[in-house]
Protein backbone atom coordinates (compact mmCIF):
# COMPACT_ATOMS: atom_id res chain seq x y z
CA UNK A 1 0.00 0.00 0.00
CA UNK A 2 2.82 2.34 0.88
CA UNK A 3 4.46 1.75 -2.50
CA UNK A 4 1.23 2.59 -4.33
CA UNK A 5 0.69 5.76 -2.28
CA UNK A 6 4.29 6.82 -2.91
CA UNK A 7 3.92 6.26 -6.64
CA UNK A 8 0.63 8.19 -6.62
CA UNK A 9 2.21 11.18 -4.83
CA UNK A 10 5.22 11.21 -7.18
CA UNK A 11 2.87 11.07 -10.18
CA UNK A 12 0.84 13.99 -8.75
CA UNK A 13 3.87 16.20 -8.34
CA UNK A 14 5.25 15.21 -11.77
CA UNK A 15 1.89 16.17 -13.34
CA UNK A 16 2.00 19.42 -11.35
CA UNK A 17 5.42 20.15 -12.87
CA UNK A 18 4.04 19.61 -16.38
CA UNK A 19 1.15 22.00 -15.62
CA UNK A 20 3.73 24.50 -14.35
CA UNK A 21 5.72 24.21 -17.60
CA UNK A 22 2.53 24.93 -19.55
CA UNK A 23 1.87 27.97 -17.37
CA UNK A 24 5.46 29.11 -17.79
CA UNK A 25 5.07 29.04 -21.56
CA UNK A 26 1.73 30.89 -21.55
CA UNK A 27 2.12 33.25 -18.57
CA UNK A 28 0.90 36.76 -19.46
CA UNK A 29 3.07 38.82 -17.09
CA UNK A 30 6.55 38.79 -15.57
CA UNK A 31 5.45 38.29 -11.90
CA UNK A 32 3.43 35.29 -13.13
CA UNK A 33 6.54 33.69 -14.54
CA UNK A 34 8.47 34.26 -11.29
CA UNK A 35 5.56 32.76 -9.35
CA UNK A 36 5.54 29.75 -11.65
CA UNK A 37 9.27 29.18 -11.22
CA UNK A 38 8.80 29.47 -7.44
CA UNK A 39 6.03 26.86 -7.57
CA UNK A 40 8.23 24.59 -9.70
CA UNK A 41 10.97 24.80 -7.06
CA UNK A 42 8.48 23.79 -4.34
CA UNK A 43 7.20 20.89 -6.45
CA UNK A 44 10.77 19.74 -7.13
CA UNK A 45 11.50 19.84 -3.37
CA UNK A 46 8.54 17.53 -2.83
CA UNK A 47 9.76 15.22 -5.63
CA UNK A 48 13.27 15.02 -4.12
CA UNK A 49 11.88 14.23 -0.67
CA UNK A 50 9.52 11.57 -2.05
CA UNK A 51 12.35 10.01 -4.05
CA UNK A 52 14.37 9.91 -0.84
CA UNK A 53 11.52 8.04 0.84
CA UNK A 54 11.37 5.61 -2.09
CA UNK A 55 15.12 5.00 -2.04
CA UNK A 56 15.10 5.00 1.79
CA UNK A 57 18.00 7.42 2.07
CA UNK A 58 18.21 10.43 4.37
CA UNK A 59 20.57 12.37 2.09
CA UNK A 60 17.66 13.79 0.07
CA UNK A 61 16.60 16.05 2.95
CA UNK A 62 19.89 17.98 2.64
CA UNK A 63 19.32 18.48 -1.08
CA UNK A 64 15.73 19.61 -0.40
CA UNK A 65 16.94 22.14 2.20
CA UNK A 66 19.54 23.58 -0.18
CA UNK A 67 16.99 23.86 -2.98
CA UNK A 68 14.49 25.56 -0.65
CA UNK A 69 17.09 28.17 0.31
CA UNK A 70 18.34 28.94 -3.21
CA UNK A 71 14.77 28.94 -4.56
CA UNK A 72 13.60 31.46 -1.98
CA UNK A 73 16.60 33.76 -2.48
CA UNK A 74 16.25 33.68 -6.26
CA UNK A 75 12.52 34.51 -6.07
CA UNK A 76 13.21 37.52 -3.86
CA UNK A 77 16.11 38.58 -6.11
CA UNK A 78 13.91 38.39 -9.22
CA UNK A 79 11.23 40.50 -7.52
CA UNK A 80 13.81 43.01 -6.33
CA UNK A 81 15.05 43.26 -9.91
CA UNK A 82 11.54 43.99 -11.18
CA UNK A 83 10.93 46.54 -8.42
CA UNK A 84 14.15 48.52 -8.65
CA UNK A 85 16.03 47.40 -11.76
CA UNK A 86 18.89 46.13 -9.61
CA UNK A 87 19.43 43.31 -7.14
CA UNK A 88 22.03 44.72 -4.76
CA UNK A 89 21.48 48.24 -3.48
CA UNK B 1 23.40 38.88 30.08
CA UNK B 2 21.71 41.19 27.60
CA UNK B 3 25.08 42.20 26.16
CA UNK B 4 26.04 38.59 25.43
CA UNK B 5 22.59 37.51 24.19
CA UNK B 6 20.87 40.53 22.60
CA UNK B 7 18.09 38.33 21.20
CA UNK B 8 17.46 35.27 23.40
CA UNK B 9 14.70 33.91 21.14
CA UNK B 10 16.96 34.18 18.06
CA UNK B 11 19.74 32.41 19.95
CA UNK B 12 17.39 29.59 20.95
CA UNK B 13 16.09 29.26 17.38
CA UNK B 14 19.63 29.13 15.96
CA UNK B 15 20.67 26.54 18.56
CA UNK B 16 17.69 24.34 17.71
CA UNK B 17 18.13 24.81 13.95
CA UNK B 18 21.77 23.72 14.11
CA UNK B 19 20.91 20.65 16.14
CA UNK B 20 18.20 19.73 13.61
CA UNK B 21 20.63 20.29 10.75
CA UNK B 22 23.35 18.18 12.38
CA UNK B 23 20.75 15.51 13.15
CA UNK B 24 21.72 14.64 16.70
CA UNK B 25 22.81 15.86 20.10
CA UNK B 26 26.46 14.77 19.99
CA UNK B 27 28.92 16.89 21.98
CA UNK B 28 30.53 18.50 18.93
CA UNK B 29 27.20 19.62 17.43
CA UNK B 30 26.10 21.01 20.82
CA UNK B 31 29.34 23.02 21.01
CA UNK B 32 29.01 24.32 17.44
CA UNK B 33 25.34 25.20 18.08
CA UNK B 34 26.31 27.16 21.21
CA UNK B 35 29.05 29.05 19.31
CA UNK B 36 26.69 29.94 16.44
CA UNK B 37 23.84 30.90 18.80
CA UNK B 38 26.20 33.34 20.52
CA UNK B 39 28.03 34.80 17.52
CA UNK B 40 25.26 35.30 14.95
CA UNK B 41 23.00 37.50 17.16
CA UNK B 42 26.06 39.55 18.14
CA UNK B 43 27.14 40.00 14.52
CA UNK B 44 23.65 40.99 13.33
CA UNK B 45 22.82 43.13 16.38
CA UNK B 46 23.45 46.37 14.51
CA UNK B 47 20.70 45.54 11.98
CA UNK B 48 18.09 44.60 14.62
CA UNK B 49 18.33 47.18 17.39
CA UNK B 50 14.86 46.72 18.95
CA UNK B 51 13.97 43.97 21.38
CA UNK B 52 10.46 42.52 21.12
CA UNK B 53 8.90 42.17 24.55
CA UNK B 54 7.10 38.84 24.72
CA UNK B 55 4.82 38.70 27.72
CA UNK B 56 3.51 35.17 27.46
CA UNK B 57 5.77 32.68 25.62
CA UNK B 58 3.20 29.92 26.28
CA UNK B 59 0.49 31.90 24.54
CA UNK B 60 2.85 32.21 21.56
CA UNK B 61 2.98 28.40 21.40
CA UNK B 62 -0.82 28.14 21.47
CA UNK B 63 -1.00 30.88 18.81
CA UNK B 64 1.29 28.85 16.53
CA UNK B 65 -0.89 25.77 17.08
CA UNK B 66 -4.02 27.81 16.20
CA UNK B 67 -2.37 29.11 13.02
CA UNK B 68 -1.27 25.61 11.96
CA UNK B 69 -4.84 24.36 12.41
CA UNK B 70 -6.19 27.33 10.43
CA UNK B 71 -3.66 26.64 7.66
CA UNK B 72 -5.15 23.18 7.17
CA UNK B 73 -8.73 24.53 7.12
CA UNK B 74 -7.66 27.35 4.77
CA UNK B 75 -6.12 24.89 2.36
CA UNK B 76 -9.31 22.86 2.14
CA UNK B 77 -11.33 26.06 1.51
CA UNK B 78 -8.93 27.34 -1.17
CA UNK B 79 -8.81 23.90 -2.81
CA UNK B 80 -12.62 23.86 -3.00
CA UNK B 81 -12.65 27.35 -4.53
CA UNK B 82 -10.03 26.35 -7.11
CA UNK B 83 -11.71 23.07 -8.04
CA UNK B 84 -15.43 23.78 -7.95
CA UNK B 85 -16.04 27.51 -8.34
CA UNK B 86 -16.31 28.92 -11.89
CA UNK B 87 -13.57 31.46 -12.51
CA UNK B 88 -15.97 34.33 -13.20
CA UNK B 89 -17.83 33.86 -9.92
CA UNK B 90 -14.78 34.35 -7.70
CA UNK B 91 -15.07 37.77 -6.06
CA UNK B 92 -11.61 39.03 -5.20
CA UNK B 93 -11.17 42.15 -3.12
CA UNK B 94 -8.49 44.46 -1.79
CA UNK B 95 -9.02 45.07 1.92
CA UNK B 96 -7.36 47.57 4.24
CA UNK B 97 -6.80 46.23 7.74
CA UNK B 98 -5.87 48.84 10.35
CA UNK B 99 -3.45 47.33 12.86
CA UNK B 100 -2.58 48.46 16.37
CA UNK B 101 0.47 46.45 17.41
CA UNK B 102 3.39 47.76 19.43
CA UNK B 103 6.44 46.42 17.55
CA UNK B 104 7.49 45.54 13.97
CA UNK B 105 8.02 41.91 14.95
CA UNK B 106 4.34 41.55 15.90
CA UNK B 107 3.24 43.17 12.63
CA UNK B 108 5.49 40.80 10.66
CA UNK B 109 3.96 37.86 12.53
CA UNK B 110 0.43 39.10 11.74
CA UNK B 111 1.34 39.61 8.05
CA UNK B 112 2.77 36.10 7.83
CA UNK B 113 -0.32 34.66 9.51
CA UNK B 114 -2.61 36.44 7.06
CA UNK B 115 -0.68 35.10 4.07
CA UNK B 116 -0.77 31.51 5.35
CA UNK B 117 -4.48 31.46 6.29
CA UNK B 118 -7.91 31.50 4.56
CA UNK B 119 -7.67 32.89 1.04
CA UNK B 120 -5.94 36.10 2.10
CA UNK B 121 -2.52 37.49 1.27
CA UNK B 122 -0.59 40.45 2.65
CA UNK B 123 0.42 42.68 -0.25
CA UNK B 124 1.69 45.89 1.37
CA UNK B 125 1.93 47.81 4.61
CA UNK B 126 1.44 51.52 5.14
CA UNK B 127 4.39 53.88 5.54
CA UNK B 128 3.56 54.51 9.21
CA UNK B 129 3.06 50.80 10.10
CA UNK B 130 -0.59 51.35 11.01
CA UNK B 131 -2.36 49.45 8.23
CA UNK B 132 -1.93 46.34 6.09
CA UNK B 133 -3.15 45.96 2.51
CA UNK B 134 -4.43 42.44 1.98
CA UNK B 135 -5.87 40.72 -1.06
CA UNK B 136 -8.67 38.19 -0.56
CA UNK B 137 -9.24 35.43 -3.09
CA UNK B 138 -12.98 35.12 -2.49
CA UNK B 139 -14.54 37.68 -0.15
CA UNK B 140 -18.21 38.53 -0.85
CA UNK B 141 -18.17 40.54 2.40
CA UNK B 142 -14.79 42.30 2.83
CA UNK B 143 -15.73 43.88 6.17
CA UNK B 144 -16.39 40.46 7.72
CA UNK B 145 -12.96 39.24 6.57
CA UNK B 146 -11.33 42.28 8.12
CA UNK B 147 -13.19 41.87 11.41
CA UNK B 148 -12.30 38.18 11.58
CA UNK B 149 -8.58 38.93 11.13
CA UNK B 150 -8.74 41.60 13.82
CA UNK B 151 -10.60 39.51 16.37
CA UNK B 152 -8.99 36.13 15.67
CA UNK B 153 -5.31 37.01 15.20
CA UNK B 154 -4.61 40.62 16.10
CA UNK B 155 -6.30 40.48 19.51
CA UNK B 156 -4.25 37.41 20.43
CA UNK B 157 -1.01 39.07 19.27
CA UNK B 158 -1.83 42.16 21.31
CA UNK B 159 -2.00 39.99 24.41
CA UNK B 160 1.30 38.26 23.59
CA UNK B 161 3.37 41.35 22.81
CA UNK B 162 3.62 44.25 25.18
CA UNK C 1 5.74 -1.72 10.23
CA UNK C 2 2.31 -1.76 11.80
CA UNK C 3 -0.77 -1.36 9.65
CA UNK C 4 -1.92 1.83 11.40
CA UNK C 5 1.31 3.68 10.70
CA UNK C 6 1.27 2.47 7.11
CA UNK C 7 -2.28 3.80 6.63
CA UNK C 8 -1.26 7.13 8.21
CA UNK C 9 1.77 7.52 5.92
CA UNK C 10 -0.23 6.54 2.84
CA UNK C 11 -3.00 9.02 3.71
CA UNK C 12 -0.45 11.80 4.17
CA UNK C 13 1.16 10.97 0.82
CA UNK C 14 -2.18 10.98 -1.02
CA UNK C 15 -3.25 14.26 0.63
CA UNK C 16 0.10 15.88 -0.12
CA UNK C 17 0.08 14.80 -3.75
CA UNK C 18 -3.51 16.04 -4.27
CA UNK C 19 -2.78 19.45 -2.72
CA UNK C 20 0.39 19.89 -4.80
CA UNK C 21 -1.57 19.11 -7.94
CA UNK C 22 -4.45 21.43 -6.96
CA UNK C 23 -1.98 24.28 -6.34
CA UNK C 24 -0.47 23.95 -9.79
CA UNK C 25 -3.92 23.54 -11.36
CA UNK C 26 -5.06 26.74 -9.65
CA UNK C 27 -2.09 28.52 -11.20
CA UNK C 28 -3.55 27.63 -14.60
CA UNK C 29 -7.24 28.13 -13.85
CA UNK C 30 -7.48 31.36 -11.88
CA UNK C 31 -7.72 34.66 -13.74
CA UNK C 32 -5.75 37.74 -12.79
CA UNK C 33 -2.22 37.83 -11.43
CA UNK C 34 -3.27 38.51 -7.83
CA UNK C 35 -5.71 35.56 -7.78
CA UNK C 36 -3.04 33.25 -9.12
CA UNK C 37 -0.76 34.31 -6.27
CA UNK C 38 -3.13 32.60 -3.82
CA UNK C 39 -2.98 29.10 -5.29
CA UNK C 40 0.66 28.05 -4.85
CA UNK C 41 1.47 29.91 -1.62
CA UNK C 42 -1.16 27.86 0.17
CA UNK C 43 -1.87 24.59 -1.57
CA UNK C 44 1.78 23.72 -2.06
CA UNK C 45 2.70 24.54 1.53
CA UNK C 46 0.41 21.83 2.85
CA UNK C 47 1.24 19.56 -0.09
CA UNK C 48 4.97 19.70 0.60
CA UNK C 49 4.40 19.68 4.38
CA UNK C 50 2.36 16.46 4.27
CA UNK C 51 4.89 14.85 1.91
CA UNK C 52 7.76 15.81 4.22
CA UNK C 53 6.06 14.33 7.29
CA UNK C 54 5.22 11.16 5.37
CA UNK C 55 8.77 10.82 4.01
CA UNK C 56 10.34 11.39 7.44
CA UNK C 57 7.99 8.80 9.00
CA UNK C 58 8.66 6.30 6.21
CA UNK C 59 12.44 6.70 6.52
CA UNK C 60 12.21 6.32 10.29
CA UNK C 61 10.09 3.19 9.97
CA UNK C 62 12.40 1.66 7.38
CA UNK C 63 15.80 2.48 8.88
CA UNK C 64 15.05 3.14 12.56
CA UNK C 65 16.96 6.42 12.47
CA UNK C 66 14.91 9.50 13.40
CA UNK C 67 15.36 12.19 10.79
CA UNK C 68 14.66 15.71 11.96
CA UNK C 69 15.85 17.61 8.90
CA UNK C 70 12.39 17.32 7.38
CA UNK C 71 11.10 19.53 10.20
CA UNK C 72 13.71 22.10 9.23
CA UNK C 73 12.70 22.03 5.55
CA UNK C 74 9.00 22.40 6.47
CA UNK C 75 9.73 25.26 8.91
CA UNK C 76 11.83 27.00 6.26
CA UNK C 77 9.07 26.70 3.66
CA UNK C 78 6.44 28.03 6.10
CA UNK C 79 8.65 30.98 7.04
CA UNK C 80 9.57 31.94 3.47
CA UNK C 81 6.16 31.49 1.77
CA UNK C 82 4.73 34.79 3.15
CA UNK C 83 7.93 36.64 2.18
CA UNK C 84 7.95 35.51 -1.45
CA UNK C 85 4.19 36.18 -1.61
CA UNK C 86 4.73 39.73 -0.34
CA UNK C 87 7.57 40.37 -2.80
CA UNK C 88 5.55 39.01 -5.74
CA UNK C 89 2.55 41.17 -4.76
CA UNK C 90 4.84 44.20 -4.58
CA UNK C 91 6.26 43.42 -8.03
CA UNK C 92 2.74 43.00 -9.44
CA UNK C 93 1.57 46.31 -7.95
CA UNK C 94 4.72 48.00 -9.25
CA UNK C 95 4.14 46.81 -12.83
CA UNK C 96 0.35 46.70 -13.24
CA UNK C 97 -0.73 49.48 -10.86
CA UNK C 98 -4.15 48.10 -9.79
CA UNK C 99 -6.38 50.51 -7.89
CA UNK C 100 -6.23 49.77 -4.17
CA UNK C 101 -8.15 51.32 -1.25
CA UNK C 102 -6.47 54.09 0.79
CA UNK C 103 -4.63 53.30 4.03
CA UNK C 104 -7.07 55.24 6.21
CA UNK C 105 -4.23 56.50 8.41
CA UNK C 106 -3.15 59.51 6.36
CA UNK C 107 0.17 57.95 5.36
CA UNK C 108 0.65 56.38 1.90
CA UNK C 109 1.35 52.69 1.29
CA UNK C 110 5.03 51.90 1.66
CA UNK C 111 6.74 52.02 -1.71
CA UNK C 112 4.34 54.67 -3.04
CA UNK C 113 5.19 58.28 -3.43
CA UNK C 114 3.02 60.50 -1.21
CA UNK C 115 0.09 62.03 -3.07
CA UNK C 116 0.46 65.75 -3.53
CA UNK C 117 -2.58 67.70 -2.22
Amino acid sequence: MLTYALTFAIACFALALILNLWRLATAPTMPDRILTVDTMVINIIALIVLYGAKAQSAVSFDAALLLAMTGFVSTVAFCKFLLRGGIIE
Amino acid sequence: MKRIFPHPMLSAALFLAWLLLAGGVALNSLLMAAILATLIPLATQAYWPGRPQIRHPLRLVSYVALVLWDVIIANIQVARIILFMPADRIQSAWITVPVDLPCPEAIALLAGTITLTPGTLTAEFSADNKALLIHALHAPDPDATRDEIKSRYEARLQRIFR
Amino acid sequence: MSLGVEILISALLVIGGCFGLIGSFGLLKLRGAMQRLHAPTKATTVGVGASLIAAALATYMATGVANWQGVLVAAFLFLTAPLSGLMLAKAHRHLDRPTVPPTGTGAPWAGERPVKP
